[in-house]
């Protein structure tokens, strides 16, 4: 067993409020290792007070103990801190199919004006307006969209 | 121990705040208020049940919910700002204001804290305190500057009313020049002045005066409390002691 084998069996495990992104493309496994068939992960919350965290850490040791390991340990921590920059690719892919406009990436530090012009999930325009910083989950703002006329979720950087 | 102090009293801050936020669900002006206060206070609870784990895990403090459910009053180390009654919008959003400006500069402290457990956690709660206050400083200008006469005679009332309590955020904990010695925190001083800087910027963009004459509401972090403590407390445990031992 690899840790490859680990991050690829992590690929089943979604997000239970957004189930198109699974926990390695959405960045929240933070370190993998597998010494003497003894796995340990750590993963992340994306938010301090997120409700689903608890859920994830269920899921990841479910889905690592079935590759057969001696012991599975699963720690939450806040070793290497979540940020939007974390997700992955396919991750941000996975959102918009979700419906869920991206983060935009960002270097160092973002202003939060950002979330003015985030791009339409369904037209792509950025002719968007930003209704409020906050949305059904803690992770979400909600817009709407000048051009297409309809009002959508973004991803919050952070 | 100066460390724990220092944790009961932001967790408690958080906690207690969190509880008034979340009074808002169900009874917002507008339905995105009444989700950004439910959003805002889901996040000071994640930020209260962080700093309860690391007194748990890290200092041997009793559980979460038993530091969050089974204390008495007076073991409460609040800030009496927190604790006061939402009352009207006006008055909870500027509470929101001013609090949240001090949570910003004092987790980018924190940031430079050598106890490793709480500088972790700065970092992430940072990022996250920004989205509070870009959302509260949007509606004290918007109301304060962009609104009528009676939004803006409104917001100043509150601004004053809230004043003096806000002041009591910076009173001192058990020893804070230990604190300060040994690099845990830089302290409620030099807090206060960052927070009042930021301040004085921010309110002339709203049209608004920051009274001169304030005498700070101190004794929350000293567990007297207002009036008002008592019964939120009551109401918010009041499931738990039905049966603390109770499985959720």
């Amino acid at each position: 067993m690899t840790e490859a084998d680990i991050l690829l069996a992590l690929q089943e495990v979604t997000d239970p409020e957004i189930p198109t992104i699974s926990v390695v493309d959405l960045g929240i496994v933070t370190s993998v290792s597998v010494i003497d068939n003894v796995i340990r992960v750590s993963i992340t919350p994306t938010f301090v007070g997120c409700p689903a965290i608890d859920i994830m850490k269920r899921d990841v040791e479910q889905a690592l103990s079935k590759l057969g390991a001696t012991e599975v340990h699963v720690d939450v921590n806040y070793d290497i801190p979540w940020s939007t920059n974390r997700v992955s690719e396919r991750g941000r892919a996975a959102l918009l199919k979700h419906g869920l406009a991206p983060p935009e990436p960002y270097i160092v530090s973002f202003e939060l004006d950002v979330l003015n012009d985030t791009a339409c999930p369904f037209c792509g325009s950025r002719n968007t307006t930003l209704k409020s910083p906050f949305g059904p989950t803690l992770c979400r703002s909600l817009h709407y969209c000048n051009k297409c006329l309809q009002a959508f979720e973004g991803f919050k950087p952070l | 121990m100066v460390i724990k102090d220092l944790l009961y009293r932001l967790a408690d801050d958080c906690l207690i705040i969190a509880h008034r936020h979340s009074e808002w669900t169900g009874f917002g002006p507008l339905l995105e208020e009444d989700i950004a206060f439910s959003s805002i206070a889901q996040d000071k609870l994640g930020h209260a049940n962080a700093l309860y784990k690391i007194l748990h895990e890290q200092l041997g403090e009793p559980n979460p919910d038993t530091i969050a459910f089974n204390r008495s009053e007076q073991d409460f180390k609040c800030c009496q700002f927190v604790e006061l009654p939402n009352a009207s919008y006006d008055f909870s959003l500027v509470r929101h204001f001013l609090f949240d400006v001090s949570e910003l500069f004092r987790w980018q402290m924190l940031q430079e804290s050598n106890y490793e457990p709480l500088a972790k956690l700065a970092v992430k709660i940072h990022g996250e305190v920004k989205y509070h206050v870009y959302h509260a400083q949007t509606w004290i200008v918007q109301l304060g500057a962009q609104g009528n006469e009676e939004s803006h005679s409104r917001m100043q009332t509150a601004l004053n009313t809230a004043w003096p309590y806000a002041l009591g955020i910076f009173e001192h904990g058990a020893d804070e020049g230990a604190l300060i010695t040994d690099g845990v925190f830089a302290g409620e001083d030099a807090l206060r002045s960052a927070w009042h800087g930021f301040l004085v910027e921010r309110c002339a963009a709203a049209n608004l005066t920051i009274p001169t004459d304030a005498t700070p509401m101190l004794g929350g972090r000293k567990g007297y409390h207002t009036e008002y403590l008592k019964p939120l407390l009551d109401e918010m445990n009041e499931v738990f002691r039905i049966d603390p031992a109770a499985e959720w």
